[in-house]
């Protein structure tokens, strides 16, 4: 096909007001979160607001200034910046500064850090469109290039292009970090891998947290009994070889059951089996492993319909939540903004995160497509791990709010990200796969 | 490509889905579940305790007794704790090495054990004076997470009458369940007139509610102190002692048991209230309380019971004056009726003895040398041994109660107060059977003996009515609360004896001449008209209690008193004796009789059995 412009290269306004929407709401609670309280308004980089508000504007440069570039940049660059990516990763890991127990994190000066894991999920990202984004590509290997006869070549290269920064950012020892990067892996959904292995994954989280709470006898038990009966369904409606994937299937499960508390007990570290301890009602340690969760329900909950108003949340203002600025930022909205500012953050994730899908969707290049979802996968692990452990629906886990929470590095690269998509999206009549 | 264009509401329901969760959980912790307001008040709304100044007290003069004065505890916040030198901080705050330690490590197994916070101050060392802590507060610096905490404690800077001022401590467990107004740790009055007043002394607490952040700091009000109250600050109180008169007699019942009370007879007002052996009232302060009291209440010579007032003694001899003012009230008696002694009175084979003396005597004669054979013929002639025994029993013992014995007189401002024991008809009824006893079965009451219990503030009164011929005020302590004088609140009764006042004037004359030429010549003092009355109360368990009662001067009366001394002997040997010097220092501030007061202040008496 030849490359004919068809009209103005027009980013989408609605994501932009969207971002903004975002970011200064974000910036608003930071400030709130983070100034001292006899302090007067001090917009200098000795105040985490200050550096944040530095660090929005230098966001906003770079993101706009993304939409100046020419849109082919980022495929024809992809591979390198995995690269560069995958060399920081390496760096951190010898040079890096020890944060939270998490060797993530580079410490240029006090102002100016920033974690190559935020890097290496734009880059991974970037790669995975382009490797993806050969329109012959396919999970299921219908060109027959199945190494050993089982794995499509193809998909192994998705794996590695996925696994190897993965495990440079396992490696680093900080657990938010390495779910919210493996979570590009939804993005794999769209472009053909069979949603059983979601499910699986979705079925298997369910059965770590079950095997916990029931004894692993009885949940053998169970699941014999469901793929007991439903095999013998499927042997009885002649359909042999589902009946076998069943049986295969729950044995799986069931072996898989077995070794779920060796992996609590020796893969967690104990004060992430307190966490999951705690999320699972088994410990109720308000002093410590739950006190962070506690918290943070408090001060949500006692925001109420309206809030407490700006600056007036006393949890908030004194200290009660932890990483207030960051981790646990909505508990500062939930507070100070009440159930219809919660509501409305939540509100407008979720029109992100569809925006992103439906614009996603509408592209002509396989690339620009890849990359939507990968993005859309990111902040939705953020968003979904974030508010939900604010809630005390997920195990804490130290992840920011995306374009929301206090950290320079993370509001830039997530900018970046989203701005990337923005301007792919623009020039999508102009570039044709 | 498009065949998989759906799976785009895969991900729009999953984002829809998640949304819906999030806000249902929002609905819950936001709109149906009101616990989470309480949980952010209770723990970011603290109410902080004004604690008020507890009211200090005076004596009569104005001379302070108790005083509230600055002590420092050292408090360390654990977490905020740096390393220091050791033996710097030893030297400072004047504890050993070891001690060091020891509290370190008492500090990590309670924060180990979750009873302490790491960043809850905990008092390193308690009640460092004033002075101790001045070296210490200009190194403060030097140690990090380490502050001084001011705190107000009693001080009783004349170190005098420990039983009347009483003591405050901590309020236990039943108290803080029975009255809300308490709380652990609050300071309340246990005996004394710290008990006594404890509501005027203590004032009101106020309470200011305030912000607090995590760390417990104290941040803004709330509301504007909307709902703070102030705290109203305790009164002071005047209280009737004189200060000097309660510390020489204190000295003066040095090593011996026993106890003075002297009372002002026109306004029942306690000049001093002496229980002996005493103690430094500064031992039950703060810390003090839970290491000396109890020493103090294990000691033998029970230094914490008040004999003034809780004791019950049989009066002796002083009841004699009582049956002499009776008698002529009930017409059976007249100052001119002379009996003869004879050596004793004789009921059958039983004999109350009597010690020698001249002839027949009248009544004032009888009092003067205290003649047994005498008030046991008036007793008898009071009782009668008829049938009419129990009615003029039943009267007798009107009176004698009117006099205030046997009486807790409720409204008294002395906390435990007892009453003594002026036995009831009933009571010889279940010994002797009704209508079976009469004058001669209970004889010994004569002369003060037998099952008569009256404690030494109830002889003092006895003093005081007869000083005021025929009326008394009850006896207490306060003088002026904060600046009003106690008169204007006429808290304190005026109590009728029955006993017209012409029947007092040969008792008084009789009172007289046991100081000029009777039991009690030794208390005598040259310018002053000294009226007294010698006791001698028999104890089966040793030596004789030695007792005086006396007021002075003889007209307008300034002070009247009772002292008793635990197994001393005739109550002429060492009672009659530090009666005297005590009058005498009320009125005149000076002592004319050296040699008898040094030989009362060297006297010890403890050990005489």
């Amino acid at each position: 096909m030849s490359r004919t412009r068809v009209r103005a290269n027009k980013p989408d306004w609605f994501l932009i007001i969207l971002f903004v929407a975002i970011t200064l709401f974000g910036w608003l609670n930071v400030y709130s979160t983070s100034r001292g309280e006899d302090e007067s308004f001090n917009l200098s980089l000795t105040t985490l607001y200050g550096k944040q508000l530095l660090w929005l504007g230098i966001s906003v440069v770079a993101g706009f200034g993304l939409l100046l570039f020419d849109g082919k940049f980022f495929p024809a660059f992809a591979y390198l910046i995995y690269a560069m990516s995958l060399v920081l990763l390496v760096a951190v890991l010898f040079v890096g500064t020890e944060v939270y127990g998490s060797k993530s994190w580079f410490v240029i000066s006090d102002a100016l850090r920033f974690q190559p894991s935020e890097f290496a999920k734009y880059a991974t990202a970037l790669a995975l469109a382009k490797f993806m984004g050969n329109k012959e590509f396919s999970f299921s290997g219908q060109l027959g290039e199945n190494i050993l006869g089982i794995i499509p070549r193809q998909a192994l290269g998705v794996l590695l292009l996925y696994a190897v920064p993965g495990v440079l950012i396992l490696l680093e020892n900080d657990t938010g970090s390495t779910i919210a990067f493996a979570a590009l892996a939804l993005a794999f959904y769209r472009e053909g891998m069979h949603g059983g292995f979601f499910l699986a994954a979705v079925l298997a989280a369910i059965l770590f947290f079950l095997s916990i709470v029931v004894p692993v006898v009885v949940l053998i038990g169970i699941l014999a009994a469901i793929g007991g009966l439903s095999a013998t369904y499927f042997f009885y409606t002649r359909q042999h070889k589902v009946g076998i994937f069943v049986i295969f299937l729950t044995s799986l499960f069931a072996a898989y059951v077995t070794t779920t508390d060796y992996i609590f007990h020796q893969v967690l570290k104990p004060h992430q089996q307190a966490r999951v301890n705690v999320l699972l009602g088994l410990e109720k340690d308000l002093r410590g492993a739950g006190y962070n969760v506690n918290q943070s329900k408090i001060a949500i909950g006692s925001g109420g319909l309206t809030g407490k108003g700006f600056l007036e949340g006393t949890q908030t203002k004194y200290r009660f939540v932890p990483k207030q600025t960051t981790d646990f930022i909505f508990s500062a909205v939930g507070e100070e903004w009440g159930f219809l500012g919660a509501s409305l953050l939540i509100f407008l994730y979720s029109a992100l995160l569809i925006k992103i899908v439906l614009n996603a969707e509408r592209q002509r290049t396989r690339f620009s497509r890849v990359y939507g979802y990968c993005v859309f996968s990111i902040l939705f692990a953020h968003f979904a791990l974030n508010i939900g452990m604010a809630l005390g629906l997920a195990p804490t886990i130290g992840i920011p709010l995306p374009l929301f929470s206090y950290g320079g590095s993370s509001l830039f690269s997530f900018t970046v990200m989203l701005f990337t998509f923005i301007k792919l999206d623009a020039e999508r009549s102009e570039i044709l796969g | 490509m498009n065949d998989s264009e759906y799976k785009k509401y895969v991900y729009i329901g999953v984002v829809v889905g998640l949304a819906l969760i999030f806000v249902l959980r929002l609905i819950q912790l936001q709109l149906l579940d009101p616990d989470y307001k309480h949980f952010a008040q209770s723990q970011a709304i603290r109410r902080v305790i004004q604690y008020p100044a507890r009211g200090g007290i005076v004596d009569r003069y104005g001379i302070p007794l108790v005083t509230n004065e600055d002590f420092y505890d050292l408090m360390v916040v654990p977490a905020l704790a740096k390393p220091l030198d050791t033996a710097e901080f030893c030297r400072l705050t004047d504890i050993d090495k070891a001690e060091f330690i020891a509290k370190f490590a008492q500090i990590d197994s309670l924060i180990k054990k979750k009873k302490l916070g790491s960043r809850q101050p905990f008092t390193f060392i308690k009640e460092m004076t004033k002075e101790s802590v001045a070296p210490l507060e200009e190194k403060m610096y030097k140690f990090e997470g380490y502050y001084l905490q001011p705190r107000i404690l009693r001080r009783y800077p004349l170190k005098i009458a420990p039983h009347v001022l009483g003591y405050i401590a901590e309020a236990d467990t039943a108290l803080t369940r029975r009255d809300s107004y308490y709380k652990p740790g609050d300071y309340v009055g246990i005996s004394g007139i710290e008990k006594a007043y404890e509501e005027v002394l203590r004032g009101r607490k106020g309470v200011k509610h305030a912000f607090v952040d995590v760390h417990n700091n104290l941040k803004g009000s709330y509301m504007n102190g909307a709902y703070d109250t102030s705290a109203v600050p305790g009164q002071d109180l005047a209280i009737s002692l004189d200060a000097e008169l309660q510390a020489y007699g204190e000295r003066l019942m040095r090593n011996k048991r026993g106890a003075i009370v002297a009372l002002e007879p026109a306004t029942g007002e306690i000049l001093a209230l002496i229980s002996s052996p005493s103690y430094d009232p500064n031992l039950l302060v703060g810390r003090g309380i839970r290491k000396y009291y109890p020493l103090l209440a294990r000691d033998s010579l029970k230094p914490l019971y008040n004999r003034a007032i809780m004791d019950g003694y049989p009066p002796g001899s002083t009841f004699k004056l009582l049956h002499a003012l009776i008698a002529q009230q009930m017409g059976v008696l007249s100052p001119s009726t002379v009996y003869p002694c004879g050596g004793g009175f004789s009921i059958g084979s039983h004999v109350v003895k009597c010690h020698p003396h001249g002839g027949p005597t009248d009544l004032r004669q009888a009092i003067q040398i205290s003649c047994n054979s005498y008030f046991c013929r008036v007793f008898t002639n009071i009782i009668t041994n008829t049938k009419e025994a129990e009615k003029h029993y039943t009267i007798w013992r009107k009176y004698i109660t009117a006099f205030g014995i046997g009486e807790k007189m409720s409204d008294t401002d002395i906390p435990h107060l007892k009453a003594g024991l002026v036995p009831r008809p009933e009571y010889y009824d279940r010994y002797h059977g009704k209508g079976r006893w009469k004058a001669f079965t209970i004889i010994s009451l004569g002369i003060g003996q037998g099952e008569l219990k009256a404690n030494v503030l109830h002889l003092a009164n006895m003093a005081a009515a007869i000083a005021n011929r025929g009326w008394w005020i009850t006896p207490h302590l306060v003088k002026k609360i904060g600046r009003k004088p106690v008169e204007a609140l006429s808290l304190f009764r005026r109590h009728e004896t029955g006993i017209d006042t012409a029947y007092f004037r040969p008792v008084v004359e009789g009172m007289e001449r046991v100081i000029l030429a009777g039991t009690g010549r030794i208390a005598r003092i040259d310018s002053i008209s000294l009226c007294g009355k010698t006791g001698t109360a028999q104890n089966p368990h040793g030596e004789d209690h030695s007792i005086f009662v006396c007021f002075a001067p003889k007209e307008n009366p300034k002070i009247a008193l009772a002292v008793f001394i635990e197994n001393a002997g005739f109550g002429a040997t060492w009672a009659a004796p530090i009666a005297s010097l005590m009058v005498e220092f009320y009125l005149k501030r000076r002592i004319s009789r050296p040699h008898l007061e040094e030989r009362m202040l060297n006297a010890n008496l403890l050990f005489a059995k």
